[in-house]
Parts: C-alpha cells; structure tokens; sequence
C-alpha cells in the first residue's frame, strides 16, 4: 500500500536525538520557545541549543488561540514591548522566508458605554504618545469599515464608537510556528518533540541541566516558555511563579463567504471576532473563572459570547458552530507577562500572558534571548521582571488593555 | 455545566456560583513584621495545582454564602464541599487525583 502513495512532503525540520548538553535549552516548543531559539540563533549566535516539547511542536495554545495580532496597550511598558513585537510581525514573513498570512486588516476595540468611551480615548491619547497607530472611531465609520455590524440603538449596549488600529491584524497561527522551526532547523538547533521535563539539575543555586523522559540533558542556562504549565515547572526547579491557569476557549463558524473584513473586539459583552482566510468566523472571550489544567472549559461561557456576538452581528444568528476548543493560559494578577531572570542562576522564565500570548510570540522571543545571552534584561522587558510583584512597580492592565486578560 | 453542591442550599449550576481561589490563605498575625517578598507572597502569590486543589466558592445566586471546596483541576471534578471554619476533609498532599468522595 504504502508505495501506492505519494512521497511525503520534505519536512521543514529534523528530529534529532537530543545530544548529551547544549549551551541553552528551551523548555516548551511553541511560539514563544521557538521564537526563543529563533533569536537566541540569529541575533546572539547561540545555535547549540535545543527547544524541548514534551508533546508535538506547537501543540498547546499555539495551537488554540485566535490569532489576534495588535499593540494598542495602555501603559508604556507594554506599548513598548507589544509595539516592538508588531514590528517584528511586520519583518517577520520576509526575515523567515514563509508567507504565514500576515493580515493587518486592522483591529477595533468597541466602547458600549460612558466609561468605555473615556478610557478608550484616554488608551487612543497615551498609544499616539507612544508611537502606536491608534484613532478614535465614531459608530458610523465602526460601520463604514464593518459593514455587517449592528450600531443601531436598539441592542442593550449599542455601540458608542472605538479605538481603531489599522496595523493590527491576524496570521496563520501554525504556519508562524512552522516558520520559526524550519528557520531554527537551518541555523542548527535542536528541536526535540515528546521530551518531558522531570527535574533540574542544579549546582547550588545555579541550574546546570534538566533530567527529562528521553534522558539527562546538561545545559549551561535553560529557559522555561511554557505557559499554563509555568508554575508546575518553576515549583520543580525550586522557586514560585504568581501565575494562575485557567481555561481559555475559542471557537470557529463553518466556512462562509467573505463577510467580515477586520477584527472587531468588545471588552464590554466581550467577544472578538475576526473571519479566517478560509472563511471560519473565528471568535473568542474571556477565561473561564476557575483554575483548570484541563483544555477545555464550560459551554455556558461559549454560550454568552455568542449571544453577544448575535447582538453586535446579527446575521451570525445564521451561522454555525463548527468546533470549541480550550487551552490552558497563564495568568497574573496584572495582567501583564513576565519576562524575567529567576532566582535560580542561569535559570530564565517567560510565562504570564495570559490570553494574549500570540500577538507576544516575537516580542518574546526577541527579549528573552537577549535576556539569556546577556544574563541581563533587554530595555523592553526589564519592567516584566518577576520582582514587579515584591517592588509594587505593576503594570497593571486589568482593563486597561483594551480587553481583560 | 457543573452541578456545583452548595453546602447550605445543595446541588445548583455551575452559574449560580462564583469562584475565589486559593482557600485557607490568612491574613498576617502581624501585617507590619512581614517584609517586601512577604507581602508579595501573601498578595500575589497563590497555589496554581495541577491535580485537588482546595479553592474558595460562592452562591451568589443563591443563599450568597462562601465555602470551600477540593476540586481537580485537571478533570474539574468536585471532591468534596465543606463550609467554613471546618477543617479540610481531604489532604489536597495525598487526595487521589481521579476519583473522590463525593
């Protein structure tokens, strides 16, 4: 049988074995670690280094999320860190050589209500500040650049306008990561599938390798990029993380035409919706309230985003729902990531992101390579230590991110 | 959906409750002998479990108490409910992560 078929497609990356030590490893072979490689290979020249994943790369929220790509933060600090990965978004396609379907078909923040439209103004005023492209919209051009949105006053909240971003967009969530591997492949790292972590080898308070289910692993620093499973990790190498886990769900329409020509996002009945190059409405919300390890979530939750989604699009009422999904997403309690050194030497962490991990994919990346070249912090990430919680220097996002997350 | 049992009011839907995290976090004895890494650990930090995990509810849409409960965190399954002031009725060290008594 096997020769009636054709031959399989060249593979974009090899499965080595993984080798007895490496000058870095990355634990979690996702977006975030393997832009992690990506970064750590092309701008500090460390290419003998490995990504481990414990299941197959790219798997997790990689894998779950809603490819939504923006930078319209409140805060400097994250203006400054999102902002720099959108620009990175912006290389990206050409830099790794693979069309991923970057699409900045723009992104909106609807307002509902009085306090919406006042701190999204105030967002809009702080973003061009920082060099972020952000305008305020009124409910007419909402219209003009969505047409089959509802702005009428006869829905609970009508739309009172939004904050506007024309470079925000979507991409092919897995074609990002196969970009990222094959160009980690070609520079020599190791990316090394079904590997799982079961200890840290450690020198006093310095990390010396990882013990893991294909075998002991030596490794002059390790980085941990695993989100939801930060904490489980960080316990086994002997230091807290303030992250919590919870399910996170999305979910597509069947294929429909072309109908929806941005992303719309509300925090106020919160839901986003953006339609897939091909043609899924793709939409998501907030976490489910409690702690879960277990991806996937309650049907309720689905249930009030489409609700709101009916509301803002009628014509969804039509739609179907094709599958819900759920993944398992690290949050804190400012709702910002952390980027950061560890208490244990050589022993670096990016976790936190909550559900806006994607949109950080190369931001991450490009901040915690320089973080484990240099032992040091870059400028961008230096505020998302994990210090911030014991100094009081939070970034506290909670709503004022355009969405909570 | 969860049928979630409220120890006052018994089973109710999952939406009729909120959840509160981590139980049986006290307050500092002594709020001013706590130095910096201490408060953050109080404030910020809180167990993240993966497997029974003992957590905080309430039925706000009901008799709007809060108890406590072991629940899985990895099948989301409730162990067992127990209301405040008791003590835990299983070890959330030992409690067999499939399984329980409820």
């Amino acid at each position: 049988m096997a020769d009636l078929l054709p031959e399989h497609p060249e593979f974009l990356w090899r499965n080595p074995e993984p080798k007895s030590s490496y000058d870095a490893i990355i634990v979690g072979g996702g977006g975030h670690g393997l832009a992690t490689a990506y970064y750590l290979a092309k701008n500090h020249g460390m290419t003998n280094i490995a990504v481990l994943e414990r299941g197959w790369l790219a798997g997790g929220n990689m894998a779950r999320n809603t490819t939504i790509i923006r930078s319209n933060y409140l805060w400097d600090e994250s203006a400054g860190m999102y902002e720099k990965s959108l620009k990175l978004w912006e290389q990206l396609p050409e830099e790794l050589e693979y069309d991923f379907l970057f699409s900045q078909r723009g992104v909106m923040n609807l307002a509902h209500t009085l306090g919406d439209v006042r701190e999204s103004m105030r967002r809009v005023g702080a973003n061009q500040l920082n060099g972020v492209d952000a305008e305020w919209i009124t409910p007419e051009q909402v219209k003009e650049l969505c047409p089959i949105i509802n702005i009428g006053d006869d829905i609970r909240y009508p739309i009172m306008g939004a904050t506007y971003q024309p470079r925000a967009g979507i991409a092919k969530h897995d074609h990002v990561a196969w970009a990222f591997a094959r160009k980690c492949d070609e520079m020599g790292v190791d990316i090394i599938q079904n590997c799982e972590i079961t200890g840290f080898l450690k020198d006093g308070n310095r990390v010396t390798g990882v013990k893991t289910s294909r075998g002991t692993i030596h490794a002059g620093k390790v980085a941990l990029c695993a989100a939801g499973n930060s904490s489980t990790l960080a316990e086994q190498a002997g230091f807290d993380l303030p992250i919590q886990s919870h399910p996170l769900q999305a979910l597509v329409s069947e294929l429909n035409e072309s109908v929806h020509p941005t992303v719309v996002m509300s925090n106020h009945v919160h839901v986003y919706v953006s339609q897939a190059h091909k043609g899924e409405l793709v939409m998501g919300a907030g976490i489910d309230a409690y702690n879960g390890y277990g991806q996937r979530g309650a049907f309720h939750v689905i249930e009030e985003q489409m609700a709101a989604a009916v509301e803002l699009f009628p014509i969804f009422g039509r739609a179907h729902v094709l599958r819900t999904w759920g993944g398992t997403v690290d949050t804190t309690m400012d709702a910002s990531p952390i980027v950061s050194k560890t208490p244990i030497d050589q022993l670096y962490v990016n976790c936190g992101w909550g559900t806006g991990g994607f949109k950080g994919t190369p931001g991450a990346g490009f901040t915690l390579a320089h973080t484990i070249a240099n032992d040091e912090p870059h400028e961008l990430n230096a505020a998302f230590s994990i210090d911030r919680f014991e100094t009081g220097h939070l970034i506290d996002e909670h709503g004022a991110a355009a969405v909570a997350h | 959906m969860m049928l979630i049992e409220c120890p006052w009011c018994g089973p109710r839907n999952e939406t009729e409750y909120g959840y509160g995290g981590e139980a049986h976090v006290a307050y500092p004895e002594d709020p001013h002998a706590l130095t910096d890494d201490e408060w953050a650990k109080f404030l910020f930090y809180r167990k993240n479990t993966r497997g029974p995990l003992a957590e905080r509810w309430v039925h706000s849409a009901g008799c709007r108490r809060w108890f406590n409960a072991i629940r899985d965190t990895t099948t989301y399954e409730f162990l067992a409910v127990y209301k405040p002031g008791t003590a835990q009725p299983i070890s959330t060290t030992t409690a067999q992560a499939q399984g329980g008594t409820k």
